[in-house]
């Protein structure tokens, strides 16, 4: 058990360090010289060359690769990315300050969407009527196919404009977060309803299934009882990884519907070039998604016996 | 009619089961439907044991199927009529049918292996059943004595430690006995198993079936069992059906269906099933001399195999093959026998280098095996060839038979001419009674001893001197299994060729082998020709083998 936490662990902790290191390639190393993408494209040929050296030697580019590489990597241990070029706000500041705004956007869209996708499943293993169930397996197709931007649009167009039920943007109180969530929402739970409707559909014609039926068990208590938790398992992989698209998304949402977040600091962080602010981001989006992938390996032992065992006691059974 | 299930004060005199003229159709088409099932009529009187065989496709799982209220969504009764104790269910809803099973009518399924929820402990998967069908006593206690107590019905020896493990901490063996715990927690009149031993080995097989008579006796419970193994059912029943393309085509006590079969279709299933045969099956072109003095032609000595399991310190280790020896006359068939698990497979695997030994040494002809480099090796597979166990997934479904056959000549880039290969091909082909007709079909065109004949010519398209057969007749009805049986014997004759054939059927290794080995856990118990070990086993598993074999009323017929 616990060579598996360690596994798990070891595991977070590279997909985290190579996130650094690319972007730090990426960001520090590949240009020809980074110094020029701290000044506005428009003005650099007027900066003196004394303000370049000394700008550079702020930021330590005067250094070989190697000991800036170690620098910035031993700053960011402690969560210390430098100051942003725009604002002059410690990175990490910044960052946390909008942090929590998309994770709830986040995590609430990923809530939704595997509520959407569990109630198109158990609608489509439940029914008796076939086309019901072709109605409702047509959903998630349908649901991919809309493109955040549009149906993002389309949302605020009948219920903000038209109706007036919510606000169109801001981020004040909770009225504000539900059509971001629903737009958010809407193309991610496409997927997990199509895996989650493949998976009910073959775990209902499974052996135990006809067992239960055997034992005088009722419909409805065979999809509860035995289905449900066996179908659900691959839906938590799924989920974890449609975290980290969610955040990826938010960038979209974001800026719908104008609210603060990761998101919109992306695009402004991208647009302006301000490097540090990129690079803090793409570390900690990469902290809160290999955190949760993290959660999903640990949680999957408790609620399957089979993997318990053969993490507990190893006699896996050999052909 | 009322919402409760059948009682006995109903009638006395009804069967606990009678199924009237059923006919049922799967849906093949728009409006199309194909019967599966063809006005079948059968009855189950308390207290009593029917076997209902039939090979694959013969409709006996749809029957049971039908009879439980458990037909997938394709299929529909077109006629006829299912009536417990009188009462008639045909067309009864899911949740009044609800209250028939479990509580009526138990039911064993095939597989032990899948038919337990395997994320829910074994106790909780009993109690359900007694829950479902005494739902007014809520007493948790009272749930768990049920449950515990079927459980000990079932036969199993320590139902405390049971009721809290996992379905993946069990054998199979326990697994089907948790399963009957299942089937009796309701308290059924009758038991309908639907091959409730097929995953089983021969030994647990027994055990299992043994229950099932003594549960029969002692409970007074009447017992449907649907089997695709004669010898199993003239064992056991009182009488007897035997179904074929969806119809009844036999039945009557097992007495009158083995001495006097009325249908021809019996009389061949009779006929083909190993245990009628005493000894070895002759080929068709005469009687087969085999020199006592025979050289070897294959040998293996002292072959060890270790895997390590994976894990946590202490590293366990599992010996699939355990010092094990093998002499292979040549001209002749060695059979390797054993159960799950004895390691027959591994070795198979290491004869023709799939796998290598830790330890020990192969020796093919004069040439040892063990120490060849990979080029050496590819060319020894000329004369050593493999027929794999089970023919749906050993054919690629995209080449077309031609292709198939011709693969091995390809890779060793014999016959380059286009006319010469075609002529190699349908001259295997006919070598394997097929003819050119086969040539450009798939093999989902074909039947699964079709698909056996192909795997058989294509292993021989080499000229190979030895075939290793692993379970290749396992997958296989009983008829078709006789035919690639006399096939092999027939093609041994003619080609003088060597088997080394896999089999977990007892049966089986009398009609084709000349000298068997006998292996558990690893190790080699016994070994020498058929005749003697069958008729004097040395050891007592070997024993324990032969006494598990099903057939012992077919057998005795036969004398």
């Amino acid at each position: 058990m616990l060579r598996y936490i360690a596994l798990k662990v070891g595991r977070a902790l590279f997909v985290v360090w190579a996130a650094f290191t690319l972007t730090f390639v990426l960001l520090f190393v590949l240009p020809a010289n980074p110094v020029d993408l701290l000044f506005d494209p428009a003005e650099i040929n007027t900066v003196p060359p004394e303000v370049r050296e000394q700008v550079a030697a702020n930021y330590g580019f005067n250094k070989p690769v190697s000991l800036q590489y170690l620098d910035r990597l031993g700053h960011a241990l402690v969560g210390d990315f430098g100051n942003s070029v725009q604002s002059g706000r410690p990175v990490t500041t910044a960052i946390l300050g909008v942090l929590p705004s998309t994770l709830v956007l986040a995590a609430g869209a990923l809530v939704l969407a595997l509520l959407i996708a569990f109630v198109i499943a158990l609608v489509a293993t439940a029914t008796r009527h076939t086309w019901v169930r072709n109605l409702v397996e047509a959903l998630p197709s349908a649901a991919v196919s809309v493109p955040v931007f549009l149906s993002g649009i389309l949302i605020l167009q009948v219920f903000s404009f038209r109706l007036g039920w919510f606000p169109a943007f801001g981020d004040d109180g909770l009225a504000s977060l539900v059509l971001p969530l629903i737009t958010l929402a809407i193309p991610v739970a496409g997927p997990i309803a199509q895996l989650l409707v493949r998976s009910f559909g073959t775990e209902f014609h499974s052996g135990y299934v006809t067992t239960s039926w055997a034992k005088g068990a009722t419909r409805g208590r065979i999809i509860i009882g035995d289905v449900f938790r066996n179908a659900s398992l691959p839906a938590l992989t799924i989920a974890g990884i449609t975290f980290g698209n969610l955040i990826a998304g938010s960038v979209i949402t974001e800026t719908v519907f104008a609210r603060r977040g990761i998101g919109r600091m992306t695009q402004n962080a991208i647009n302006t070039l301000d490097v540090p602010l990129v690079q803090g981001i793409v570390v900690l989006v990469a902290v809160s998604f290999a955190l949760i992938n993290l959660i999903v390996d640990l949680i999957y032992p408790l609620l399957d016996p089979r993997l318990r065992a053969t993490l507990a006691a190893p006699g896996a059974p050999a052909a | 009619m009322t919402e409760t299930a059948p009682d006995d004060s109903t009638a006395a005199a009804d069967p606990l089961l009678r199924i009237s003229d059923i006919t049922i159709e799967y849906r093949t088409g728009r409006r199309r439907w194909t019967p599966a099932v063809r006005g079948v009529s059968l009855h189950v009187e308390p207290g009593e044991f029917v076997s209902l065989v039939g090979e694959s496709g013969s409709g006996k799982t749809t029957l049971v199927q039908g009879a439980l209220g458990l037909l997938p969504a394709a299929a529909r009764i077109r006629a006829g009529t299912i009536a417990y104790s009188g009462v008639d269910v045909t067309g009864w809803n899911d949740r009044r049918l609800a209250l028939v099973r479990g509580n009526y009518v138990g039911f064993i399924p095939q597989d032990p292996n899948t038919a337990l929820n395997p994320v829910k402990k074994i106790g909780q998967q009993v109690i359900e059943a007694v829950r479902f069908n005494q739902p007014r006593s809520n007493k948790a206690a009272q749930y768990r004595e049920a449950a515990l107590s079927s459980l000990r019905t079932a036969g199993l020896t320590d139902p405390e430690r049971v009721f809290q493990q996992y379905p993946h901490e069990l054998s199979g063996g326990m697994k089907q006995r948790a399963l009957i715990a299942i089937a009796l927690a309701g308290q059924p009149k009758i038991i309908i198993a639907d091959e409730p031993t097929s995953a089983l080995d021969v030994t647990v097989q027994k055990v299992i079936l043994d229950h099932l008579i003594r549960l029969q006796d002692d409970l007074g419970i009447g017992i449907l069992l649907v089997t695709h193994d004669l010898g199993v059912a003239l064992d056991r029943s009182d009488r007897l059906l035997v179904m074929r393309d969806g119809e009844v085509v036999e039945q009557g006590p097992v007495r009158q269906v083995l001495t006097q079969p009325a249908n021809d279709y019996t009389r061949r299933l009779l006929d083909a099933a190993p245990a009628r045969h005493h000894g070895r099956l002759e080929p068709a072109t005469g009687v087969r001399t085999v020199a006592a003095d025979a050289p070897v032609a294959l040998r293996a000595h002292a072959l060890t195999k270790t895997y390590q399991l994976r894990g946590r310190r202490p590293h366990r280790e599992l010996r699939a093959l355990d010092a094990a020896d093998l002499l292979v006359r040549a001209g002749t068939t060695h059979a390797i026998v054993g159960e799950s698990g004895a390691g027959k497979s591994t070795l198979a695997s290491i004869l023709v280098g799939f796998t290598t030994a830790d330890h020990g040494t192969v020796q093919v002809g004069d040439r040892e095996l063990t120490s060849l480099r990979h080029t050496q090796l590819r060319e020894l597979r000329r004369d050593l060839q493999f027929v794999f166990q089970n023919p749906f997934t050993s054919l690629d479904p995209r080449f077309p038979v031609s292709r198939i056959i011709a693969e091995p000549l390809h890779a060793f880039r014999l016959l380059p001419g286009k006319q010469q290969r075609r002529a190699r091909v349908v001259e295997l082909l006919r070598s394997v009674a097929l003819d050119e007709s086969y040539l450009d079909r798939l093999p989902s065109q074909l039947s699964g001893g079709q698909r056996q004949r192909v795997a058989i010519a294509r292993a021989l398209a080499l000229n190979p001197r030895i075939l290793v057969l692993d379970e290749a007749v396992s997958a296989l009805d009983v008829s078709v299994q006789a035919q690639i049986l006399q096939l092999l014997v027939d093609l041994q004759a003619e080609l003088g060729l060597s088997y080394v054939f896999v089999t977990h059927d007892l049966g089986v290794v009398r009609l084709i082998a000349d000298d068997v080995t006998v292996m558990q856990d690893g190790v080699v118990v016994e070994t020498g020709e058929v005749e003697q070990v069958f008729h004097a086993p040395q050891h007592a598993y070997t024993r324990q083998l032969l006494a598990a074999m099903p057939g012992t009323r077919l057998a005795a017929d036969a004398r």
